[in-house]
């Protein structure tokens, strides 16, 4: 294979007379891709506990509305759910609502789809963990809280989900590292993220390895920002016999 | 220690040999004249091609999900002018769908042998391949709704406009925007189709393209009547076929077919066919008269970057 290898078009100033080298676009990619995992990771979180305890709840409607969210959009490829939200929801809408959102800046319009579709998409996989969690602690607890007066919203704040957070932070871990990735998705929209990066570096500069290689590592630097905070979270949370070791 | 062999047993042997070196010499005489793809081509007994999927009218799927299309007529010329050179009439053919991403790589990694599609020939790309000569000239211009009020590219200011990532009109719209200052606000989608969803929803309110498959998008959307191309064409470009880099027997052949076309009228009745007749899935006419450019390029096929530079 006679490849022609050129790194130092990496430094080079970009083709379309904006003010940035490729590196650039690589670093700009980076930051969108970093907020948009995070940005959609606490939308995942908190949808993800709220049904996650819904599934638990004892009332007949509550598990059937969470059992739903998780099977919609567990189920549902995650590319198909981008396109969902971002060329089919603005047309359900009423048409002036419409209209608003496809008039709003092209950027703004590619963040907030990919935020919703990520977070919501995620957080179905993180009800189930908490879920699994909840059921897997001892019944009796549940019973010594109500017996000793607590409510059933103070039982889950202070004697549930404590202990349920720290024994599912080693699958949640996964889950934040899985939704970097997944965040790739966004370039099928138009998000400049990394993907959409690597694909724009390899049509301007026409060399696809070298391109490739450094958005890898990128993906890789920001894995392994992930892992950090998450081993410095479990560090912080740490209490003896209540993390599952 | 040598064996000892009967007069009968050498008689044997050295028949056998001349045999076995009547039954190769044929195909070393021609291996050793081929090289490269061809020798590849000639080796495997199939040659690989490259077409896109949706590129209307240069390479598209018909109804049966044959790929067809005016590249697809030169690719099919090429191919006949490959079985003849490689003297195998009953060469396999393997269709391959390629994207703007892949075809690059998935030439030089030998998946595609060549490719006739709708790839612009520019400095970068012929760092990594070769290009034969030309196909085809476009114009980079804009298409919209009647009425937009967009005449042209000064009435772009403030708008929304959505382009094909990577394409030249990326590049130069993004040039546009930077140097008038114009603040328009640019989507870059990722196929044709992307684009013109994009615009047909009402995203944006003007598209850029190459102007031939313009007409071909409008072709596909519902209502073609309501849309109009128009616009100076801000660039010239050439789509040219790509082979492997330093291949000098491949691009010679399809250099020579390429011409051929084009000068002998055949080239002509394919255009006729794709742009000025109704085509499949709708039906459609596009309409598109042959330019100054690509009739320029037919009298004297060429392979230059530069269509402008006669």
């Amino acid at each position: 294979m006679n490849y022609h290898w050129n790194w130092s078009v990496l430094l080079q100033q970009v083709a379309t007379g904006e003010n940035s080298t490729y590196l650039g676009w690589i670093a700009h990619g980076f930051v969108i891709t970093a907020m948009l995992t995070l940005v959609a990771w606490l939308l995942a979180l908190a949808l993800g506990t709220f049904f996650g305890v819904m599934r638990t709840l004892p009332g007949r409607w509550p598990r059937f509305v969470g059992m739903s969210y998780v099977s919609i959009f567990r189920n549902v490829p995650l590319i198909v759910q981008f396109f969902i939200w971002y060329f089919v929801v603005p047309e359900l809408l009423p048409k002036a609502m419409g209209d608003a959102i496809k008039n709003l800046d092209p950027t703004v319009q590619f963040f907030v789809t990919s935020v919703f579709a990520l977070g919501v998409y995620t957080g179905s996989r993180i009800c189930e963990q908490l879920r699994a969690g909840i059921q897997a602690l001892a019944r009796g607890q549940v019973h010594a809280a109500l017996a000793l007066g607590f409510t059933r919203a103070q039982m889950y704040r202070h004697i549930i989900l404590p202990q349920v957070f720290r024994r599912i932070l080693p699958p949640l871990t996964s889950e934040f590292l899985i939704i970097s990735k997944n965040s790739a998705v966004a370039s099928t929209i138009g998000l400049l993220e990394l993907s959409g990066q690597a694909r724009q570096l390899v049509d301007y500069t026409a060399q696809p390895y070298e391109s490739f290689i450094m958005v890898t590592l990128a993906y890789v630097a920001l894995n392994f920002l992930i892992l950090q905070l998450m081993s410095g979270v479990r560090r912080h949370f740490a209490r003896p016999g209540l993390m599952g070791e | 220690m040598m064996p000892v062999l009967s007069t009968v047993q050498r008689r044997v042997r050295t028949a056998a040999a001349v045999a076995l070196m009547a039954a190769i010499a044929p195909s070393m005489a021609l291996a050793a004249d081929l090289s490269g793809t061809l020798k590849k081509v000639k080796d495997d007994g199939i040659v690989v091609v490259g077409f896109r999927e949706a590129s209307i009218p240069f390479s598209y799927y018909n109804d049966a999900k044959q790929p067809i299309g005016y590249s697809i007529d030169f690719t099919n010329l090429i191919l006949d002018g490959i079985r003849k050179q490689v003297n195998a009439p009953d060469l396999k053919v393997r269709w391959l769908p390629i994207t703007s991403q892949n075809r690059i790589s998935l030439l030089q990694n030998g998946t595609i042998d060549f490719e006739c599609t709708t790839t612009t020939h520019n400095a970068s790309r012929e760092q990594q391949v070769d290009f034969s000569n030309s196909l085809f000239i476009i114009g980079t211009r804009l298409m919209t709704k009647k009425d937009s009020g967009i005449k042209d590219f000064a009435d772009l200011k403030g708008q929304t406009v959505v382009v094909g990532a990577g394409t030249t009109s990326e590049v130069l719209l993004r040039k546009l925007n930077v140097d008038q200052k114009m603040d328009m606000r640019i989507i870059s989608a990722k196929d044709h189709a992307e684009s013109s969803l994009t615009l047909s929803t009402g995203r944006a309110k003007a598209m850029m393209m190459d102007d031939a498959l313009l007409a071909g998008e409008r072709a596909k959307l519902s209502d073609p009547k309501d849309y109009v191309i128009t616009g100076k064409p801000q660039s010239y470009e050439a789509y040219g076929c790509m082979v492997r880099k330093g291949d000098a027997e491949m691009k010679k052949l399809l250099d020579d077919v390429i011409a051929q076309t084009e000068t002998s009228g055949k080239g002509e009745a394919i255009y006729k066919k794709w742009f000025m007749s109704p085509i499949p899935p709708k039906n459609l006419n596009l309409d598109f008269a042959m330019s100054e450019a690509m009739q320029h390029l037919f009298a004297h096929p060429n392979a230059k970057i530069d269509p402008e530079a006669k």
